[in-house]
């Protein structure tokens, strides 16, 4: 195979791979302070999207020419309008579920995430159609020798890795971090301890919803074009690489983010029939749950009886 | 006390409470005008609180526990007089031939998740590879079809044998996981297979048995002439009734309470000498045996198999069945399955915002009644047991 074509399969195995792991470190952080798993979570990601391009038309609408202007305005109104949303869900859908099977917190935000696509579906004017997603990075591109580069690309996976690495920052090196561990490792103790339960639990939420956002309107800028149930296959997926990762562990879901958007390139590289790559992807991921059945970095568990 | 083990609860409130959800299923099924539509359910509703606040669902409840056998049959006579009622027309008759079957799939969920506690998120990928058995064998084979019906159930608890090894080796999340992944894989996998038809499915013939077409229309004399789904309606409903009788014998047995304990507390289970790995695979295998059967006689009855049904938006809604019903109680899950296959199709006007509402409406469910809508009840090994 050329060089050029290699390159672009790592380039776009890369750009996929930091989405999966900003969707996978959003389940990774709702399983380490409440133990639940977070099934809307590939759907926020979609609202996320959708909250950025209508940011985008009503910033237009108001004159705004700025590309840069415009991709700030489109990412903060997504993350925060996303934030509040992810905790809201935590606060009505998630937090009163507890003490209840965790295949119901499943099954409940499962329903939630059916509702948010539905309502885009129905709602947002024409939703059932694919909606254009502005281009609002900068497309020139540069080339080493065979490999070319473009920017929005560059900026886009810098932007994602920063974004997980400002996460991991704010949960190993500040007190809020301190708190979520707290609560991540021992949920009563950390109450004993005049920890607010409820508000870290609510801010986690925000922050795991908040990157989603931020996934989702990285998407739409990669793509240029978002839909309502684009968010289905990427919450699976970023399910898939926080479990095979081990749940619980935010370089595990990075490590499974890269690991399945890696596992898809090879798919499509290998395979005459390049479908066949999600076939092969989620094969590895059952092969790989049997070889290790708690994740790659496992969950350090003891049970008792 | 005494007094109450030896007396035996009255059979006809029983009875009468069948006639009554017969009556209105027909009615129900009848109804053309939304309105009417819109009236029974909320009268449903409405009978179903009543119920719940009075004594009248004890009653009936002890009577089915005292002696199921002859009112087994009579619920039994009562479906088959629905049927007949409605021996001509086709659409009813289609529909309750679906609720039957994803009423046996998701009998097999219930052995499964109810049961011995394993959660399978690709029910309807067990389905398909009953349907996809079918569409296979009764076209290129001369195989009987009541055996084509079989094989697929088979080929279900083989294929579905492939993740017990994963599944053994994990718990909770991680082996949800696993099974997510199989429903991804597999409509994946159908999607771009051309020997299976690719996303457009294969043509499934219609089941034939003894001579018997099961699509051709049924005439009677000389002028009446029957749907053909009353072949398939008939049929479902047997082995819907053999799967009731299957998940009430096993749930009876000691199978039913080791799976019971295994679902419990596994350590403990483990700990009092209960072979995990045994009931689970037995619970697993048994679950998609019963989903592989209900797929392929639900292919032959619609004619094709396509990706698109099999997809985990569909196991999803076998899984919410199996909640909103009541985890492990059959009845429950048959009620599940009525609400939800046919609540949609007959309320057109909501038909748009059929998923939405349906989300919300679990969500609901979960929220205010977590054990579902009919709650699983103790065994009752003796009439009257238990209650002082």
């Amino acid at each position: 195979m050329d060089l050029s074509l290699l390159g672009q399969y790592v380039l776009n195995g890369l750009m996929l791979g930091t989405i999966y792991a900003m969707v996978a470190v959003g389940f990774t952080l709702f399983f380490g302070v409440l133990d639940v798993i977070k099934f809307s979570h590939g759907d926020v990601l979609m609202v996320g999207a959708f909250t950025g391009l209508v940011a985008y038309l009503g910033l237009s609408e108001l004159g705004v020419q700025s590309n840069a202007l415009l991709s700030l305005g489109v990412m903060l109104a997504a993350v925060l309008l996303i934030a509040l949303l992810g905790a809201a869900m935590a606060r009505w859908l998630v937090l009163p579920l507890r003490g209840a099977p965790p295949i119901n917190v499943l099954l409940i935000t499962l329903m939630a995430g059916t509702v948010l696509r539905e309502a885009i579906r129905l709602f947002y004017p024409a939703g059932a159609n694919p909606k254009p997603f502005p281009r609002l990075l900068p497309t020139d591109s540069i080339s080493f020798g065979a490999l070319t580069l473009r920017f929005d690309s560059a900026i886009l996976i810098a932007l994602g890795l920063a974004s997980i690495v400002a996460v991991h920052l704010l949960v190993t090196r500040t007190k809020l971090g301190l708190a979520i561990r707290a609560v991540a490792q021992d949920s009563e103790t950390a109450q004993v301890m005049g920890m607010n339960f409820q508000r870290v639990v609510l801010v986690t939420f925000a922050i795991g919803s908040a990157l989603a956002a931020l996934a989702g309107v990285t998407a739409g800028l990669y793509y240029n074009e978002i839909n309502f149930g684009m968010g289905l296959l990427l919450g699976v997926i970023g399910f898939s690489a926080a479990v095979v990762g081990g749940l619980g562990n935010l370089y595990g879901a990075i490590l499974g983010g890269f690991l399945f958007a890696g596992l898809q390139t090879l798919g499509a590289v290998w395979f005459a029939v390049p479908a066949y790559k999600d076939v092969f992807a989620f094969a590895v991921v059952i092969l790989v749950m049997a070889w290790r059945p708690t994740g790659l970095i496992a969950e350090q568990s003891a049970e008792r009886v | 006390m005494n007094a109450r083990v030896t007396q035996r609860p009255a059979l006809w409130p029983a009875f009468v409470a069948t006639a009554a959800v017969a009556s209105f299923a027909y009615l129900f099924l009848r109804a053309e005008a939304q309105w009417e539509v819109a009236a029974l359910a909320a009268g449903a509703v409405v009978a179903l609180l009543v119920l719940g606040r009075t004594r009248l669902g004890a009653v009936v409840g002890s009577a089915w526990g005292a002696r199921p056998t002859p009112l087994a049959w009579g619920a039994l006579l009562a479906a088959l007089v629905v049927v007949a009622l409605f021996a001509e027309d086709h659409f009813a008759l289609l529909m309750i031939a679906t609720v039957l079957l994803y009423g046996v799939a998701c009998l097999g969920l219930t052995i499964q998740f109810g049961y011995a506690g394993v959660v399978n998120f690709s029910g309807a990928a067990f389905f398909g590879v009953g349907g996809y058995t079918a569409a296979v064998l009764a076209t290129h084979t001369a195989l009987p079809h009541l055996l084509v019906v079989a094989v697929g159930g088979v080929l279900a608890g083989a294929i579905g044998s492939l993740l017990v090894l994963p599944l053994l080796r994990t718990r909770g999340h991680y082996a949800a996981l696993i099974t997510v992944a199989f429903a991804i894989l597999f409509k994946t996998f159908l999607e771009v297979n051309d020997t299976l038809g690719g996303p457009q499915g294969l043509k499934v013939p219609g089941m034939r048995m003894l001579g018997w077409s099961f699509n051709d229309n049924i005439l009677v004399g000389e002028d009446v002439e029957l749907s053909f789904y009353l072949s398939y309606a008939v049929f479902s409903l047997l082995l819907l009734a053999g799967a009731l009788v299957l998940v009430r014998r096993l749930e009876r047995s000691w199978l039913g309470l080791s799976l019971d304990a295994v679902r419990i507390d596994e350590t403990a289970a483990s700990v009092f000498g209960f072979e995990v790995a045994r009931w689970k695979i037995l619970a697993f295998t048994l679950g998609n045996v019963l989903a592989g059967v209900a797929g392929a006689v639900y292919a032959m009855m619609t004619g094709f198999v396509a990706p698109a049904s099999f997809t985990i938006a569909e196991s999803l809604i076998l899984v919410s069945i199996v909640i909103l019903g009541g985890v492990g109680n059959p009845v429950g899950v048959l009620a599940a399955t009525a609400l939800v296959v046919v609540l949609p199709e007959k309320l057109q006007v909501i038909q748009e915002y059929r998923f939405l509402l349906f989300s919300g409406f679990v969500i609901l469910v979960l929220l205010f009644r977590p054990e579902g809508l009919l709650p699983r009840k103790l065994r009752q090994y003796l009439p009257g047991w238990g209650r002082a």
